[in-house]
């Protein structure tokens, strides 16, 4: 068998499986609509979404993405506790060996901040006013693609 | 290309990541797939497969919840799997059984995973019996298939497992509903959930009346009906015991057998299905049926001929 078939039925799969995202609340914060107005977008953008709810803790959130062996894992923070949690996730998720899995955040992150977080691995930081369209565009163009 | 083989030996050995990666696997039919399954059955440890459906809201997460409680106190680990509807408008799902299951998030002796269905044609009920297998495979049991009783495939999921417990809660109806062909007739143990509720213990009563004499599948004794509060744990360990008690029932050879034809006629039509669409004259058939040139029964004759 050559490489070209091959290659090409991978990326037929690829294109035809659905990308599976999970979506968590790290820390504290009281509520989750934001959350679950993005999971219900995304589903509608035809994502598989996996919403694990509030009060995660990064172990919880890295847990769930190995078994549910997610091609993302966006997370919604509004607590101020992002720069505590959000790198942390991003250690666990390497050190499990989910270096494939691209991991993004939302809500209310302050400007000097971002830069820290993409730093410590966190690909993309959405703020408010970010629509659906935008995060599930970029989902689809960076998740990795699977045979 | 996924190197399946070694995904299924990390499994084996325990490692999550590598059964977490075969599980995808299975759900996409990922190339090579195939050649792959008659070692995972063969890896299989002889886990009890055990399905739980019931309508939308009857408590069904709540209640795999409780009994994952249940079993990790009596030192069993726990595999779940939680089938949820896809969109068949966009593809898409939302599966949120996660949250009721933040008790065992940190719990290594616990897996569980969501399977979107994916629609009739992603042969959801063929790849959730290899993802039970993968689970056995590593050493879990019992396994919990968990799907919402609302279409044919979820019953058909939930029959596929050794013990089916069908869940309803005390609001379901009057008694006509009990005897009403579908899910009931399926039970292998018949749960009454949010049995806090007024009139749980009526209801219960109700079943337990309707399905001793007309309801209960015909030759075969009435499934038990247990009442339980999942949110409380309430009547939750006698259920497990239930469960439990039922493995032997499920593993009679006619049962094994019967359980087994339906698997293989699932299979069947699965790929007799998949091969009849690959051929260069069904687009030509099916505009004769559209066209009603030819009726659907000989279309189908023609395509397996």
């Amino acid at each position: 068998m050559t490489d070209t078939p091959v290659e090409s039925a991978r990326m037929d799969a690829a294109r035809t499986t659905p990308i599976r995202v999970l979506i968590a609340k790290p820390g504290l914060d009281g509520h989750d609509r934001g959350a679950k107005v993005l999971a219900r977008g995304l589903r509608d953008e035809g994502f598989e979404v996996i919403y694990t709810g509030l009060r995660q803790t990064p172990e919880m959130i890295v847990d769930a993405s190995e078994q549910e062996d997610v091609d993302v894992i966006g997370m919604s923070i509004l607590s101020g506790a992002h720069m505590a949690l959000l790198p942390r996730v991003v250690e666990l998720a390497r050190e499990r060996g989910m270096d494939d899995v691209l991991i993004a955040a939302g809500g209310i992150i302050p400007d000097a901040d971002v830069a820290k977080l993409k730093a410590a691995g966190i690909a993309e930081v959405f703020g408010p006013g970010t629509s659906i369209g935008q995060i599930a565009g970029y989902f689809r163009e960076h998740a990795r693609r699977r045979a | 290309m996924a190197d399946l083989p070694g995904l299924l030996r990390g499994a084996v050995a325990g490692d999550r990541l590598a059964l977490a990666r075969l599980l995808t696997a299975i759900e996409n039919d990922a190339p090579g797939l195939r050649d792959e399954l008659p070692a995972i059955f063969a890896a299989g440890r002889g886990g009890h497969l055990v399905g739980i459906t019931g309508p939308p809201g009857s408590g069904k997460s709540t209640l795999v919840n409780a009994l994952t409680d249940q079993w990790r106190r009596r030192g069993r680990r726990v595999g779940i799997l939680a089938v949820d509807p896809s969109s068949p408008y966009t593809g898409g799902a939302i599966m949120g059984d996660r949250i009721r299951m933040m008790g065992h998030a940190a719990d290594r002796d616990v897996f569980m995973r969501s399977m979107a269905s994916r629609g009739e044609l992603g042969g959801i009920a063929s790849a959730t019996w290899i993802a039970a297998a993968a689970l056995d495979a590593g050493g879990y049991d019992p396994i919990l298939i968990e799907t919402v009783g609302a279409g044919q495939s979820e019953v058909e999921i939930a029959r596929l497992a050794e013990t089916t417990v069908v869940v309803e809660v005390p609001e379901m109806g009057d008694e006509v509903q009990a005897i009403k062909a579908g899910l009931l007739e399926v039970a292998d143990l018949l749960v009454v959930n949010k049995g806090d509720r007024p009139g749980a213990d009526l209801a219960a009563r109700h079943l337990r009346a309707m399905l001793s004499t007309a309801g209960g599948r015909v030759g075969r004794k009435p499934p038990p009906i247990l009442l339980t509060t999942a949110t409380s744990g309430e009547g939750v360990a006698p259920l497990a015991d239930a469960i439990e008690a039922h493995k032997a029932d499920a593993r009679t050879p006619e049962e094994m057998r019967g359980r087994a034809a339906r698997q293989v006629r699932r299979a069947l039509a699965d790929r007799v299905a998949q091969k009849a669409s690959a051929r260069p004259d069904w687009d030509e058939l099916i505009t004769a049926v559209a066209e009603r040139r030819l009726d659907p029964i000989s279309a189908a004759d023609r395509l397996v001929g």
